[in-house]
């Protein structure tokens, strides 16, 4: 339990994206800047009003100095934390921290990725990150990352459990029909269990449909104390807890396979925000990989270690299945720019906002967002977000 | 073996140059005989800093396994697998003769090191019993 209690004391208050898909000749400051531009708009407050800053970039050791200046802001408050796609959950607790300490009183958490459109540097900034970033001891036996390092989880979640391919397909079939009720997802062509089955493999057991996206786009929101929250243009949403928890950076050195960080940082999470698994009314969680769902489902509590597979089996996740799951399409279908922590936080404060239209989940009071970072789910961050300060 | 970079670090140093001498060697701390991998400058397990080289006996068991799928023109489908070393370490590696339609987890192996192209390639070969077992 921490110290110093944050339970929905801070709250979002803006949410925005921008280039969700393709989004040719625009950098990803430029991304970033829409991004943050509609969150600003969201909330009714103004570029001048943000004092606090969290922010990362795959390849950009300072980053926060280039946005910073980007946006011509001066923040007292800042976090660059990277730990891969989990970060733009996991700087939640700092900014909460942050806000209550007085050090801030307005948190922009913001991230924009060109990666699939952008000519300028791209295949030159991959071969950086692989000089300047070596594993001495994968890099010699060519895994093909991050894929066959979730293959290898996945491979061992299956001999372990009975985890079977169809379960897997079952997960990207449900990512898809959520976003074909999403009109700012990518991928919405009609999709089949036979064509997941049946498609080319990466690396075993996966095909090109267990993968996420590789997409453009920008993600933000803002974060200020519930007390400013409620005078502000929308619906606040409140973080009733966030919690951390970083275990390893290679696969080859993550203890159990099949054990992700967010047992530990979801059982912090659920525990802080006195919330059980019962109440949460919608799931987002960082989906790089079919695997990674039904891993976050089991470490999360929503079943038990080796039963992911059987729950999310004959559509149970997908639009009117028993648990509503990534509702924007996730990674898998919808947005899928690098690191996708900002894009799970935005979807779940537009379904507890009800602004959700086609995908939206009927009386939606309480989220679970999960993020993973790494290669080998190395990083998770869990959050609870609540329509109500406390349940 | 190709693709290791020049770390600065003697103890990956160290561990790259034995192979090419044809030995795969483990850090074995002397306070706690814990073994570890990769090599570091303390041993983790109980802090200690005297930690010394021990030859891995190369006998190990599948922990899990993938097929990497890659065009036949540039070189075709090579396996990648997390090898349990008797030792109590894990490792990364490539095993030579799976059937990638077959279950390879539990499939005990035996390392060894070749020569390929010049240059020393660790590999693990499946269905060596293992002698100490």
């Amino acid at each position: 339990m921490s110290t110093i209690d944050t339970t929905g004391k801070v709250a979002i208050v803006g949410v925005g994206t921008a280039g969700c898909g393709e989004a040719p000749g625009m950098s990803e400051l430029d991304l970033l800047g829409l991004a943050t531009h509609a969150a600003l708009k969201d909330s009714g407050l103004s570029i001048k009003d943000i004092d606090g800053l969290c922010t990362a970039n795959l390849n950009i050791a300072m980053w926060p100095l280039n946005v910073t200046e980007y946006l011509g802001i001066q923040p007292t408050f800042v976090e660059g934390t990277n730990i891969g796609g989990a970060s733009f959950i996991a700087h939640q607790k700092p900014a909460m921290l942050a806000l209550l300490s007085g050090q801030c009183k307005a948190v922009l958490v913001c991230y924009g990725s060109n990666q699939r459109t952008s000519k300028f540097g791209r295949k030159e900034r991959a071969q950086a990150r692989n000089l300047l970033d070596p594993n001495p001891f994968e890099d010699p036996y060519h895994p093909f990352d991050p894929p066959s390092s979730y293959a290898l989880i996945a491979a061992r979640h299956m001999h372990e459990y009975g985890t079977t391919r169809k379960h897997l397909a079952e997960v990207a079939l449900a990512a898809r029909k959520w976003a074909q009720l999403n009109p700012e997802a990518f991928a919405r062509d009609p999709l089949d269990l036979q064509t997941i089955l049946n498609a080319r493999m990466i690396s075993d057991p996966f095909t090109v449909f267990d993968c996420c996206q590789v997409t453009d786009g920008a993600g933000a929101y803002i974060m200020t104390l519930s007390d400013r929250a409620r005078d502000l243009k929308k619906k606040p949403i409140y973080i009733l807890s966030n919690e951390t928890a970083v275990w390893h950076r290679s696969v080859s050195n993550m203890k159990d396979l099949t054990t992700t960080p967010a047992k530990d940082s979801g059982e912090r999470a659920l525990k802080n925000a006195k919330v059980e698994i019962k109440d949460i009314d919608v799931v987002q969680v960082y989906d790089a990989f079919t695997i990674n769902t039904i891993l976050a489902l089991e470490d999360l509590g929503f079943c038990k270690k080796g039963e992911g597979g059987a729950f999310v089996d004959d559509g149970a996740i997908a639009p009117g299945g028993r648990l509503p799951v990534n509702t924007n399409g996730g990674g898998l279908s919808c947005v899928h720019p690098n690191m996708y922590g900002a894009f799970a936080t935005i979807e779940a404060v537009r379904q507890l906002r009800g602004e959700c239209n086609a995908r939206q989940v009927k009386n939606a009071k309480t989220a679970l967002i999960n993020g993973n970072g790494g290669t080998s789910a190395s990083s998770q961050s869990t959050s609870i977000l609540c329509t109500e300060q406390t349940t | 073996m190709k693709n290791i970079p020049n770390l600065d670090s003697p103890v990956s140093e160290f561990h790259h140059q034995s192979i090419k001498n044809g030995q795969f060697m483990l850090q074995k701390c002397k306070t706690c005989s814990t073994f570890q991998f990769y090599p570091r400058s303390f041993c983790i397990t109980c802090d200690a800093t005297e930690l010394e080289w021990v030859e891995a006996s190369g006998h190990g068991v599948i922990y899990s396994s993938t097929t990497v799928r890659r065009k036949a023109e540039l070189g075709g489908d090579f396996n990648v697998s997390l090898i349990d070393l008797e030792e109590g370490v894990r490792v990364m590696g490539n095993v030579i003769g799976l059937d990638p339609n077959h279950g390879a987890i539990d499939i005990k192996v035996k390392l060894e090191i070749i020569q390929s192209n010049g240059s020393s390639q660790v590999i693990f070969k499946p269905g060596v019993p293992n002698e100490h077992n």
